[in-house]
């Protein structure tokens, strides 16, 4: 069985975002991008899956500006086989992106789909139910554990108030939460050998898909500020405090 | 006038408070109804019906939507929007299941998690883990949305006379099955719907020091627990305690972290909680810019302090 695992290039976890003063969106000029740390996530689960002998062959794809190319260089590092950029310089909102994929899966033909659960720049996590819904697969989304099984594929899913089992037929759409592993690093070696595996560069019009925003960007702003606080001296003072609150009688 | 469907969330007999905030927001479009789909759902279908403000009430009971498996009810909501103009689901694990599954099926674009309907097509949301918030307007014909509960008031659960009316099932599609569910048993109340929440980090050490330390304070105060994702990582607490980006976004009357730092992923769950107190020996810690009120200091002398002293 092949795995397809999409990775996106993101802002860095530990970057904290500055939004531009004119209202246009956040200013990424000079900042540190990663990958998605939940495509990291997804890019682990298929290479222990492969380890478990349960995949045969992980392709790791990204949609977007031609550095994305790192990102993939790094899943290829981590051990996924070959990638696939689609390379665009627009923005590409959920639904387009699940039309690509669903483009790519009819030529590759994966049993498994492993995304992660939402991306830490639009926070959207749309993608992975995009993708199979328009493939008409079935989606096991927010997994923390994943069990492939012939035909099959357990996900136990993390819901509120616990976890949940759902039992999936293949090919099927798997998206991580972070719990699922812990990705592992790549090592040199293998970043230098990641330089030699296949890359293949297309673009979104080899697809046929319109990728056209259905959501127009009217303005990024500022969350509210909170005002500043104050320090309390000893506990009885913060006592004090929580009584004014009504948090206690 | 906008009709919009809104998924009800309930566990069969009654309808969760996710779904109120749901309703207040569907309100400011226009006409609201309601979807309750599950297996027996007598007990929360009348529920629903009473919801201030509610229209219609579509009731699709089957066995096919028990669990509410995404590759079953989307169809089903499909189908209903033939007739509604949006379709508004709170932003709980089934919601953000569900409504994309929908949107795609639709060829519509999403909004996720908005905090505000500024007009019938322009929204609110968060991005960034909350460090910035976009105004977006949608040019898709129907709109499909999922609703940040912590920013709309909830409906009032009386005083709406819905019509309830039953919807035919549209199948089980026999590609995914339900096959058990662990649910954490909750002795306090729910992290996402309490007033008061105590929350413990990673400097709390172990399982045991988490227990001892907060479950006291926060049942003397009648609090709900929450954690980092620092705390949670390390074992000390279960997963579904989780605050932050990746976990639980609340907006209590009142946080309290104790031994939380403040990272930027935790501060975008509980940043628009109305007070926020931090107990933390780190004076340079970042929960302490945006705590309303601070205590520098060992939170094994102070926590358990504060618990008698309340």
């Amino acid at each position: 069985m092949k795995i397809l695992v999409p990775v996106k290039r993101v802002i860095d976890y530990n970057v904290k975002p500055r939004v531009k003063a004119d209202g246009t969106g956040v200013d990424l000029a000079n900042v540190k991008m990663s990958m998605n740390p939940f495509d990291e996530i997804a890019v682990e689960e298929a290479i222990r899956l492969k380890e478990k002998g349960a995949a045969t062959e992980i392709v790791a794809v990204s949609i977007g500006v031609a550095k994305a190319q790192e990102t993939l260089r790094t899943a290829l590092a981590m051990g996924a086989d070959r990638a696939i950029l689609v390379q665009t310089d627009d923005e590409v909102e959920p639904l387009g992106v699940a039309k690509i994929l669903a483009k790519i899966v009819e030529e590759e033909g994966p049993g498994l789909v492993i995304l992660g659960k939402q991306a830490i720049d639009d926070d959207s996590n749309q993608t992975g139910q995009m993708l199979a819904a328009l493939l008409g697969w079935p989606q096991g989304t927010f997994a923390s554990k994943v069990e492939v099984s012939g035909d099959t594929v357990d996900v136990t899913r993390e819901v509120d108030g616990g976890l949940e089992t759902v039992k999936l037929n293949t090919p099927a759409i798997i998206t991580t939460d972070l719990r699922l592993n812990e990705p592992r690093y790549a090592s040199l070696p293998n970043i230098m050998k990641a330089k030699s595996k296949p890359l293949a560069t297309k673009t979104p019009a080899d697809y046929g898909v319109d990728i056209a925003p259905r959501l127009e960007t009217l303005k990024v702003g500022e969350p509210p500020k909170r005002s500043a606080g104050i320090k309390v001296a000893d506990v009885d003072e913060l006592v004090a405090k929580l009584k004014a609150l009504g948090v206690a009688a | 006038m906008t009709k919009t469907l809104v998924w009800v969330e309930h566990d069969n007999v009654s309808v969760k408070d996710a779904t109120l905030s749901a309703v207040t927001a569907a309100s400011k479009l226009g006409e609201v109804h309601l979807l309750v789909a599950g297996k027996g759902v007598d007990g929360a279908a009348a529920e629903a019906a009473k919801i201030a403000g509610v229209g219609k009430v579509h009731v699709a009971d089957d066995a096919a939507f028990e669990h509410a498996l995404a590759e079953n009810v989307a169809p089903l909501i499909v189908e209903l929007l033939g007739s509604h103009d949006a379709f508004i689901a709170p932003a709980t694990t089934h919601g953000k299941n569900i409504a994309p599954r929908v949107a795609a099926l639709l060829d519509v674009a999403q909004i996720s998690d908005i905090l505000s309907v500024e007009s019938e097509d322009t929204f609110t949301r968060p991005i960034y883990a909350g460090n910035a918030i976009a105004t977006v307007r949608s040019k898709d014909a129907k709109k499909v949305i999922t609703v940040r509960g912590t920013a709309f008031e909830k409906a009032a659960r009386e005083g709406g006379s819905g019509v309830v009316e039953a919807v035919a099932s549209t199948g089980d599609k026999g590609i995914s099955s339900f096959v058990g569910a662990e649910i954490a048993k909750l002795e306090r109340p729910e992290l996402t719907s309490a007033k008061v929440i105590v929350s413990g980090g990673r400097a709390l050490k172990d399982a045991e020091t988490f227990e001892a330390t907060i479950f006291p304070l926060a049942d003397k105060i009648g609090a709900a627990v929450g954690a980092s994702r620092a705390a949670v990582d390390a074992g000390y607490a279960p997963n579904d305690y989780q605050v932050g980006q990746t976990g639980k976004i609340v907006a209590p009357e009142v946080y309290i972290a104790v031994g939380i730092s403040g990272a930027i992923q935790h501060l975008a769950g509980m940043k628009d909680s109305k007070t926020i107190i931090a107990i933390n020996k780190d004076e340079d810690a970042p929960i302490f810019q945006v705590a309303d009120i601070g205590i520098v200091g060992d939170l094994f002398k102070i926590v358990p302090e504060l618990t008698e002293k309340l």
